[in-house]
């Protein structure tokens, strides 16, 4: 590797594109695998399936986009911690299915409603970073993902005395990361991220209301480091997920099967 | 992307051939039917570019479609191919043929239900049982042995069957 892609120049144009597909695939392949740590552990065969296909969906962006980027092997496998610019909320480890399904809600709102603007800004020839194209697919199947954590919140959230009470404990334990989500990209000037999250709030704040869940009062940025992934800084068990992620990478450069 | 010149017969020829190959995952299907193969140019006297668009983005199939391609031409005397991969615009089960979706149909799979432009009222068809034809049905998962399909049940034939979701 001769550039960094992490401190790639966000001055010129190249290198602005390169910041924004940089953060987005990230989220995508961080949130992939957290998905696939379910493989064999979720409650039934067909959320086992379900899930699977998601991070396989989410796998897919991230190919394209890191590969906008550099080399999508070396970028995934071989960089160190902190040289990842996704948002820490795809990074919180899966947690129990409650806790998975309200990350699933968040941060599918949040790509889908980003994606949609971030096609319609390539339409109109505006500031999309080189990433219409990516979005302008990727944001019909992101629309099966967020129906997908919709229709669980609600079942969760109204089931049982015991998925309430789970639900709403995800639902207030991930709060704090989504600030993160609206810190304004470099060179996706035709996305207003202001109005991105208001959309973000309402959808989620609709959804959650008819699941019976209450929408957390508590601060959406601000907690002590909260919200720095998309300047490198990482949560606790990312490290641990990044070295089962790299490990045979590292083991065995150049393997395949 | 090439546009402007209309294909040649000898990009016709190769472009009917690139499209006979069969989907990996879905053999009943061609890659015509299906609608992913987007164009063939001779670029040279013996060298010929294809390109695809992937159904989902992180399609495993893409490269078993662009290895099974690239064997198809060789065959017929192309040394020369590269199939590349194009997102925009973006693949739409529109893109299935007509002939793509009886074949689904007859495989057990319901096809997806047309979209077109968004009308001025949305009108959301059932999708019908493929082994007894029944309109009562019900989903089961939003996605399915792949993420192109959605599981769904017949409540008269109590038959589960995939259902091609529209995209």
């Amino acid at each position: 590797m001769t550039t960094d892609p992490a401190t790639a120049s966000t001055t010129s144009p190249e290198g602005l594109a390169t910041a924004a597909a940089l953060a987005l695939g990230d989220d995508a392949l961080v949130l992939s695998h957290r998905l696939a740590e379910w493989a064999g552990h979720a409650p039934e065969l067909e959320e086992e399936v379900a899930l699977a296909n998601i991070a396989l969906d989410l796998l897919g962006q991230a190919r394209v986009l890191l590969s906008l980027v550099g080399d999508e092997d070396e970028l995934a496998y071989l960089r160190e911690e902190r040289a990842f610019r996704n948002a820490q909320l795809t990074e919180q480890p899966g947690g129990d299915f409650a806790a998975t399904i309200v990350r699933q809600l968040y941060f599918s709102t949040y790509q889908r409603l980003l994606y949609g603007r971030i096609a319609a800004a390539a339409g109109e020839g505006t500031g999309d970073g080189g990433l219409g194209g990516l979005a302008a697919k990727a944001v019909k199947e992101v629309a099966y993902h967020q129906d997908h954590a919709e229709q669980w919140t609600l079942r969760l959230g109204d089931g049982t005395e015991e998925s309430h009470r789970r639900t709403q404990a995800a639902v207030d334990a991930l709060w704090r990361f989504t600030g993160e989500l609206f810190q304004p990209l470099p060179g996706l000037d035709g996305v207003d991220w202001a109005e991105l999250e208001a959309d973000w709030l309402s959808s989620v704040t609709a959804v959650l209301d008819r699941a019976t869940l209450t929408v957390p009062d508590g601060p959406r940025t601000g907690a002590w480091r909260a919200g720095a992934g998309r300047q490198g800084l990482h949560t606790e068990s990312f490290g641990r997920m990044l070295a089962e992620m790299q490990h045979l990478h590292r083991s065995h450069p150049g393997a395949t099967w | 992307m090439v546009t402007g010149t209309a294909p040649t017969p000898l990009e016709e020829e190769l472009t009917r051939l690139a499209g006979s190959v069969p989907d990996p995952e879905l053999p009943v299907l061609s890659l015509h039917d299906l609608g992913v193969v987007r164009s063939v140019r001779v670029l040279a006297p013996g060298e010929v570019r294809v390109e695809l668009t992937p159904t989902y983005t992180g399609c495993p199939a893409i490269e078993a479609m662009s290895a099974d391609i690239e064997q198809v031409l060789h065959r017929h005397g192309v040394p020369e191919v590269s199939v590349v991969t194009v997102l925009s615009p973006a693949w739409s089960t529109d893109d299935i043929t007509a002939e793509g979706r009886r074949k689904l149909a007859e495989h057990g799979i319901a096809p997806p239900r047309p979209q077109g432009p968004a009308g001025p009222v949305p009108l959301s068809l059932g999708i019908r049982c493929p082994n007894c034809g029944s309109a009562r049905t019900e989903l089961l998962s939003r996605f399915s042995s792949t993420a192109c399909k959605a599981l769904r049940r017949c409540t008269d034939c109590r038959e589960p069957f995939d259902h091609f979701k529209e995209l």
